[in-house]
């Protein structure tokens, strides 16, 4: 195995073209448990972390650029971030203990592809989009189409994501995320869920929508929401239908860390929950 | 693939020889013989290898060697000056915060990056803080209870100074 | 809770612990923390299968990696005959041991060891285990009990017959033994009772989770004799084993104690020793061998998973007239679970008439079960404390109530044989009761649950030095590992006896070859036996110094008395000399000063603890978050209050993770599926409150201090306690740990759909 730091985009993608073998990495939060666990480690890692632009955290008028090797910790402290996308930092910040902050980046915990990453659900609720980059250039797409399945990205060999983009929230607009697991920390999601809810000056809805992590091989989007809620102050039945679709929306499998019909009973719970407090905080904004 | 790695390590410049796939936590243990850090786990899971990178907690067990290239490394090796211990390594001695004592190293590292950052943490801030760092012998209430009680000492000297 | 002013300088005082300044800097040295020059590193090739023959071992690629230095298999190992001995707390037969830490005709779990490997490097060692080819025959595997006992089980050892006193010996079967006990006549009492209870209970396995894993150097000379360093419980224990398993004298093994980074029964075996002290004779060199924490999970521990019955009959005025017990004890690959313990301990916080008790020991493909915590109990407690809240609740008394009026007291024989000496089991009930907890409000979807439980101690042998340097200060040699701060008590007795200031003594663990024998740390025997030694031979010193004070005085030694660490002529005509002036003078009074105390400690108490918890449990998921928990133990007399409370604190800790999270999950092939830190769930600090404790101290009259053994009765009650909290929240009743969100919100379902009752309290 072969550890290299290249310090700018363009090294690193020369890397990846020049060397099937290569994969990059940010945290390695999951890449050295990994190698623990017997798997080989690819001859060639590429660590991001020494090219400035894939640490970027920046905001202007068009939108915010995250680097997909910043840590979440870094986004977590950032107070504007936190104030217009707090669900995506409330996701961010539950990626693992203060250890697992300081390395987990946004980039690494979206192409290892597991069905459970924490900031999935809030990434694809906020619609970014993942900037990616290769020797052939530079191409953006929505965060929907980047994990296709459990392990498995739409990254072609040679590619990267470099930065994440996001657009600066309406007013009156808000998301948030709530995720289930036993332990208060140090645990993977049973079930995560996202909304982003947008409300008029009377309080009522006038979007809304809702991704769920961990009840399918990639992350879901309830379909129907808006049509549940837009109008309505988000009262009990509403929500209650809400919660409906979402576990029917499901399609999650028994494993260790949850049966299939508890997985569908809290993704209902956590969307009546996750969708209240977003609209709390769109309706705080008036 | 063999390669050299020049940092600091508890305020020395130090010069080491690693395998690229070799942990932080093994190149300070077996080239560096930096034996206070544990390895619990060696997944990120339990803490017990904690250490400061420019200040940041991390699971050395989760960082290459070759990544602190020029970085500046806390081990608790370098918690206390010569000859007076870190206030929260007092705070833990009288608190009697260790029993076997194996995840100490771990949570006063942890610790000293929560009142690094923190001075007047809240118990359950404490709590979260030390989330990352499993401890089977306390229950963490004497941990939690000395980790306020160093951050109150800390606060009151430097009142005084 | 003591009322009377202590008439002790250091006893049950807050000192700082002698070891603490090393532990805090990272100096201490623990099991992995040894590094040998020329030392190489060890891998162990473990079973893919749960139950296999394994027809033949090719080492010799293996050999012809560069770097691999030594490969050894079973071929490597003598055949050990059956013989049952006393490991700690457990009992262990010699062979099964044997074929347990290397696997010969069969491997019988996922992890079972068939080669060791030691190499210049990890890397090589590991390539050097790739390299071996081991051809095996797999056979079907049972997993559970029920499946172990089911007519047509697979068969794991051939040669294994029931051990059951009553039947007639039929053939090979999974049930290594039956435990009976029997008083008066249960059934008659059942008949009798005007309510009469019985539920069944399913407790999974868990981990005694203790952080460091297990980790072992030895450095085998060329005449045959090893130096080990590793980290146990008991390291005399760990050369008797070792020594027994590879038949050699045990004087050739020097086992030197390394820190111990957590054990709670789980280091009182042996995994690694003899395995690298063979691969180090191979090779000639220093062998270091550590587990991976998945090899913790796979191949050490558990605690075993059990299913029981408990019935219990009371009459209306709260008397129980009978209880009874049936349990089934997940032994692990081996016989040897602590069935029988729980089988003594079930019913023993209470005066109960008519008792029946069996239990039964099954082998399953699963890691041989190890010690845990009061070994046995818990799962006993679980059952029995929350069948004795349905007791209460039928008869419309409190539960504190319930069990003071049937609480075992002073002159009451114990359902497990002897007549309890004074005891303290009221005086926790006492104290709960009359506790500010017990009184406090409490808001919707929260509730309380209280439970008792009840260990017992162990006095076993011990054996400490003492020795007086020339500056008058003392040497504390000690042959018991300290996993909770017993040198601070040791120190403190010490500095009591002598009456010299505790930072003047200095407690060190040492090796097989500098002291006396002494048995595990374990049974909460430590600060009670070889607190014992330590006394003994103080007392044996201060004989000494008056000896010598009455030499300098040149009077009779009848005239001198020992007071406040100085000898004092009874006239008060000479001026007192301190232990430090006769240290000074010792060698011209009859040389060095230094006792030895050398014991099998007699007039052990037992432990008994009551614990009351508060939960609040969401009902829509079916998440419990602990709010409130408060214990109370008899510590007979706390030495370190600040370690008692330690003890009584972990003890919650573990309970509540065993009670919430923690389990063996296996998959169908018979992996554990969970085996790390991230989805075996221990509790993290965020996931717990403060545990408040309350210290009683009802002195033991068999120990010079009144010591109790604290380490292990706080685990017994706390899944009971928690189970009757969730109770008292929703009116559920959980039978099964752990009462895992996932079980608790199915439970709730279930419930509704029945249209039951609605919750209470």
């Amino acid at each position: 195995m072969m550890y290299t730091a290249p310090v700018t985009v363009d090294e690193a993608c020369q890397l990846l073209a020049s060397n099937s073998a290569a994969k990059v990495f940010a945290g390695a939060t999951d890449l050295l448990p990994q190698a623990q666990a017997g798997r080989r480690l690819e001859d060639v890692l590429v660590d991001l972390k020494r090219i400035p632009r894939l640490m970027n955290l920046e905001v202007d008028d068009q939108g915010w650029t995250i680097g997909a090797a910043a840590s979440a910790a870094r986004l977590a402290e950032h107070s504007q971030l936190r104030s217009e996308y707090p669900g995506l930092v409330e996701a961010v910040a539950l990626i693992g203990s203060d250890q697992i902050q300081n390395r987990a980046s946004l980039g690494g915990n979206l192409c290892n592809a597991s069905p459970a990453a924490d900031s999935g659900p809030s990434m694809v609720v906020n619609e970014a989009r993942a900037v990616i980059v290769s020797t052939a250039g530079f191409r953006t797409i929505p965060i929907a189409d980047l994990v296709r399945g459990p392990g498995e990205t739409s990254l072609e060999p040679g590619e990267f994501v470099a930065e994440f983009q996001l657009d600066r929230p309406a007013a009156r607009r808000a998301d948030a995320y709530l995720r289930f697991t036993p332990r208060t920390e140090m645990d993977i999601a049973v079930v995560g869920a996202a909304a982003r809810v947008a409300v008029d000056d009377a309080g009522r809805c006038t979007d809304a929508a809702v991704v769920l992590g961990a009840v399918a091989p990639t992350t879901v989007r309830v379909g129907g929401i808006a049509e549940e809620l837009v109008g309505s102050t988000f009262d009990e039945e509403a929500l209650a239908r809400c919660a409906a679709l979402s576990s029917e929306a499901c399609r999650p499998i028994d494993d260790k860390r949850g049966t299939k019909e508890f997985r569908r009973h809290i993704a209902g719970v956590l969307t009546t929950r996750v969708l209240r407090l977003a609209a709390e905080r769109a309706s705080e904004q008036r | 693939m063999r390669s050299h790695v020049t940092c600091t390590i508890n305020g020395d410049e130090v010069e080491f020889l690693v395998d690229d796939r070799q942990t932080l936590l093994d190149a300070l243990r077996d080239e560096l013989q930096l034996t206070g850090t544990k390895e619990g786990c060696a997944t990120g899971d339990c803490g017990a290898c904690s250490v400061l990178i420019d200040g940041r907690l991390n699971c050395s067990c989760l960082v290459f060697a070759r990544e602190v290239e020029g970085a500046d490394v806390l081990t608790v090796e370098g918690l206390a000056d010569a000859d007076h211990l870190h206030p929260i390594q007092h705070a833990f001695l009288e608190g009697a915060a260790l029993q076997c004592g194996i995840c100490t190293p771990g949570l006063l590292v942890a610790a000293k990056a929560l009142l690094d950052r923190n001075l007047k943490p809240t118990e359950e801030e404490v709590r979260y803080a030390i989330a990352g760092n499993l401890c089977r012998c306390t229950g963490y209430d004497k941990v939690v209870r000395s980790i306020l009680d160093a951050a109150a000492e800390m606060r009151d000297s430097a009142v005084v100074s | 809770m003591t009322a009377d002013v202590t008439p002790y300088k250091w006893v049950g005082t807050r000192s700082i612990r002698p070891d603490g300044l090393e532990k805090v800097t990272g100096r201490a040295r623990f099991g992995a923390d040894y590094h040998l020059p020329g030392m190489l590193v060890g891998v162990v090739l473990r079973s893919p299968h749960a139950h296999a023959t394994i027809r033949s071992i090719d080492t010799s690629a293996a050999l012809e990696v560069p770097g691999v230095k030594a490969v050894i298999t079973r071929d490597d190992f003598p055949e050990i005959t059956s013989e049952e001995a006393m490991s700690g707390e457990s009992v262990v037969d010699y062979r099964d041991l044997s074929r347990n830490i290397m696997a010969r005709d069969k491997v019988l779990y996922i992890g079972h060891p068939v080669a060791a490997i030691a190499a210049t490097t990890r890397r090589a060692a590991e390539e050097g285990a790739r390299a071996i080819a081991v051809d095996y025959e797999v056979h079907p595997h049972v997993l559970t009990v029920d499946e172990a006992m089911a007519p047509d089980a697979p068969i794991l050892h051939h040669d294994l017959i029931t051990n059951d006193p009553e039947a007639e010996t039929r053939g090979p079967s999974n049930v290594g033994k039956r435990h009976f006990f029997d008083r008066g006549n249960v059934r008659a009492a059942f008949d009798e009772s005007d309510v009469v209870i019985e539920r069944e209970f399913k407790i999974r396995p868990v981990h005694q989770g203790y952080i460091e894993p297990h980790a072992v150097v030895a450095d085998t000379d060329e005449d045959g004799r090893s130096v080990v360093w590793c980290s146990s419980q008991g390291h005399f224990l760990v050369r008797t084993l070792t020594a027994t398993v590879l038949k050699w004298e045990p004087s050739r093994l020097k086992v030197v104690p390394a820190e111990i980074g957590g054990g709670f029964g789980g280091k009182t075996t042996i995994y690694l020793e003899p395995l690298a002290i063979i691969l180090s004779a191979r090779a000639g060199r220093p062998v270091k061998l550590v587990m991976s924490r998945q090899e913790v999970f796979q191949a050490s521990g558990p605690n075993p998973g059990a299913r029981v019955r408990v019935t219990i009959g009371a009459n209306s005025d709260g008397t129980i007239i009978g209880a009874e017990a049936w349990m089934a004890f997940e032994a692990g690959a081996f016989p040897g679970s602590a069935v029988g313990a729980a089988c003594q301990t079930v019913f023993a916080p209470y005066d109960i008439p008519n008792v029946g008790i069996e239990g039964l020991d099954v082998v399953l493909n699963t890691p041989k079960a190890a010690a845990y915590r009061a070994p046995g109990a818990p799962i006993a407690a679980f059952a029995v404390e929350t069948v004795l809240d349905e007791v209460a609740e039928a008869l419309s008394l409190d539960p504190i109530e319930l069990r003071y009026r049937n609480a075992a007291e002073e002159g009451v024989a114990s359902t497990y044989g002897p007549t309890f000496k004074r005891i303290g089991f009221k005086e926790t009930l006492e104290a709960i009761r009359s506790h500010a907890h017990h009184a406090a409000p409490l808001k919707a979807n929260q509730g309380r649950g209280v439970a008792s439980g009840f260990w017992f101690n162990a006095g076993l042998d011990s054996t400490a030095t003492v020795n007086i340097h020339e500056d008058g200060t003392a040497s504390l040699l000690i042959g018991s590992p300290d996993i909770g701060g017993s040198r601070a008590s040791m120190a403190l007795m010490a500095a009591e006896e002598l009456g010299i200031d505790q930072e003047r003594i200095r407690p060190s663990i040492v090796d097989t070859d500098s002291v006396g024998f002494n048995d595990v740390t374990g049974g909460s025997r430590t600060t009670f036996a070889t607190g014992m030694a330590v006394v003994e031979a103080c007392r044996d010193v201060v004989a000494t110094a008056r000896q010598r004070a009455a030499t300098l005085w040149a009077v009779d030694v009848e005239e001198v008395e020992w007071q406040g660490g100085r000898a004092q002529h009874l006239s008060g005509s000479k001026p007192p000399l301190t232990l430090t002036e006769i240290a000074r003078s010792a060698a011209k009074t009859g040389g060095p000063i230094a006792a030895t105390a050398a014991l099998t400690a007699r007039g052990v108490g037992v432990a008994f603890s009551t614990q009351i918890c508060d939960v609040e449990v969401d009902p829509e998921t079916g998440h419990v978050k602990i709010l409130r928990y408060t214990i109370a133990q008899d510590a007979g007399r706390a030495i370190h209050p600040s370690y008692v409370e330690g003890q009584m604190q972990g003890g919650v800790a573990q309970g509540i993770g065993w009670a919430l999270n923690e389990e063996y999950v296996y998959d169908e092939t018979g992996r554990m599926e969970n085996s790390s830190f991230l989805d075996y769930r221990m509790p993290v600090a965020s996931d717990l409150p403060m545990i408040d404790t309350v210290i009683v101290e009802v002195p033991n009259p068999g120990h010079p201090y009144g010591v109790r053994g604290v380490g292990e009765v706080g685990i017994v009650p706390t899944t009971a306690a928690i189970a009757n909290a969730i109770y008292d929240a929703t009116g559920i009743r959980m039978r099964e740990l752990p009462m895992s969100a996932v079980r608790v919100h199915s439970a709730i379902e279930r419930r509704s759909d029945d249209g039951t009752r609605t919750p209470v309290g």
